[in-house]
């Protein structure tokens, strides 16, 4: 089998990227998705607020995939579902296997990496005690209740304050469990503050900040949980132990970009974001390889997802126009003052054609702050932000006009200063 | 004069917004950045409400899917998210079902339907 573009993973990137490389001209896309359906991670986000930037509007997770699995078939566009990708070779060669066609090998001419991330484990936690059962990731909780229709649990202890597990400690409340708290190890919140506001205040579900499990108790299932406060240095202090009686503990601490595959083909990956490290196309250093959303670095937002793999379906599209396009003028992008990475990490002006958005995290929180963003030595964006935080990733626009200004740049820098 | 300080759940945004009362009327509302946290502030202090999302039994689907998931077509008001949630445990809908097919009509005297959310075949 031979496609212009493969596409890995159905999720709302790889749902995005296929129907933008469509809009822009290429005809030959196929879309590989080893669940049952397209629409990846979303079809168990049943909860609210999503498609807001990009429809004007609040939908569940499952009626934004729905809208753009719509796009995609209105388009025609081919897509394989139980299909799991073994491999990708350098040239491109992707090996897959589903039940009705065994094992098969595409010869693609661009790849769209397109995986998302998944969760933390329990395993890279370091967490003592028993292993029995009742130990969720909260998203295999959400998939249990919001899919399979289980309740996983009746008295639950939630490790971690990212959004899922702010997400799942409503939801267990509204399926009748007792979420008796949230805690997280950071003296701030993984997750955004409205999650905090309307999935834990709103059901007086304490949220207690520099708190970690330092014990879990029970032989076949769960039969409580310890939590210590802990200091500075992120260690337990011995005497504030507070031990709750429950069945469950869901872990939500962290997600983690899904680069095996990438990592097969020779991609290099930032140690940073755990993702693909990529220029001003969202290409990775294997031209003609591009990489778009969770798999690329963890979002907050699946309307900024669905714009970024939007923007690497359209990068794929001008690939089998133009070929490789040399990176002899690429300019790493430096950052001071509070950015851990930029994505993109590099940008060759000469190849950009539409104005560009630089996403980047901070590492900690930061008050009365302003971003600024400099060509050579002029300032061309400066944005006020009195609250940054590693939970909400920040944007900044760089014009094609700005750089069309700065014909001989030499340097792209972000500096993160007091207000 | 009372002063109530709120997270707007509007978009991820999450400004700080901060009303002023005085026995009960809406006096003064500062910090919002657009026309929805001003109205979110308002009802927010006022008549607090809320879309809720779930899951109901599902029967007769070619796929197997055993739940569909669901929403209120509006918001309710919070102090009744539990009456709502308590009323959908009752209810089984048959497959076919499509996006925004009624799977209840005025659930717990609301006078909000709950919606469909996936369409499942």
């Amino acid at each position: 089998m031979k496609y212009e573009i493969a596409i890995i993973g159905g999720g709302p990137a790889g749902l995005a990227a296929a129907i933008a490389a469509y809009d822009a001209g290429c005809r030959s896309i196929l879309i590989l998705e080893r669940d049952n359906q397209l629409g990846g991670i979303l079809n168990q986000c049943i909860h609210n607020g999503f498609g807001l930037h990009t429809f004007g509007e609040e939908l569940t997770g499952p009626e934004y995939a729905a809208r753009f699995a719509k796009q995609v078939l209105d388009r025609g566009i081919e897509y394989k579902l139980n299909t799991m990708v073994l491999s990708i070779s350098e040239d491109k060669k992707i090996t897959a296997v589903n039940r009705t066609d065994g094992l098969i090998e595409i010869e693609a001419t661009a790849v769209i990496l397109a995986m998302g991330c998944r969760e933390r484990s329990r395993g890279a936690l370091n967490i003592p005690g028993f292993r029995p059962a009742g130990i969720y990731s909260a998203g295999t909780a959400q998939r249990l209740v919001n899919i399979e229709g289980f309740l996983p649990g009746r008295r639950v202890v939630i490790l971690g304050s990212g959004d899922i597990g702010l997400i799942m400690a409503r939801r267990m409340t509204l399926e009748g469990a007792k979420v008796l708290v949230v805690a997280e190890l950071m003296p701030y919140s993984g997750g955004l503050k409205r999650n905090i506001v309307q999935c834990l205040n709103d059901f007086d579900i304490p949220l207690k900040l520099s708190h970690t499990v330092v014990d879990i108790q029970g032989r076949e299932r769960v039969t409580g949980v310890t939590i210590a406060e802990v200091g500075p240095d992120r260690k337990p202090i011995p005497g504030t132990e507070i031990h709750y009686d429950c069945d469950t503990l869901l872990l939500s601490c962290g997600l983690l970009p899904e680069n095996e595959l990438s990592r097969g083909m020779g991609v290099t990956i930032s140690p940073v974001t755990n993702g693909p490290v990529v220029d001003e196309s969202l290409q990775t250093n294997i031209p003609g390889v591009f990489a778009a959303g969770n798999v690329l670095h963890v979002h907050d937002l699946v309307d900024f997802v669905s714009e970024e793999a939007a923007a690497a379906g359209r990068a794929a599209a001008r690939y089998l126009e133009q070929g490789a396009q040399s990176g002899a003028g690429e300019i790493n992008v430096t950052f001071e003052g509070g950015p851990r990475y930029t994505v993109p990490a590099s940008i060759d002006p000469k190849r950009v054609s539409d104005d560009l958005v630089i996403r980047f995290r901070v590492g900690g929180v930061m008050k009365n702050r302003r971003v600024r963003l400099y060509l050579d030595d002029e300032v061309v964006v400066s944005r006020k932000r009195p609250v940054m935080a590693p939970g909400e990733m920040e944007e900044l626009k760089l014009t094609k006009e700005a750089l069309a200004a700065h014909p001989d740049l030499k340097r792209i820098h972000i500096a993160v200063e007091e207000a | 004069m009372e002063k109530r300080e709120l997270t707007c759940i509007g978009c991820p945004l999450g400004c700080a917004i901060t009303v002023t009362l005085d026995g009960g009327e809406v006096k003064d509302i500062v910090g919002f950045t657009c026309k929805r946290g001003k109205e979110y502030a308002r009802k927010e202090v006022t008549n607090p409400t809320r879309i809720v999302t779930s899951t109901v039994r599902l029967v007769g689907s070619k796929t197997g899917a055993c739940v569909v998931s669901c929403k209120t077509a509006q918001d309710i008001p919070k102090g009744k998210i539990f009456a709502v949630t308590a009323a959908l445990k009752d209810v089984i809908a048959a497959a076919p079902v499509n996006i925004g097919d009624v799977l209840l009509k005025d659930v717990a005297g609301t006078g909000v339907d709950i919606v469909a959310t996936k369409a499942v075949r």
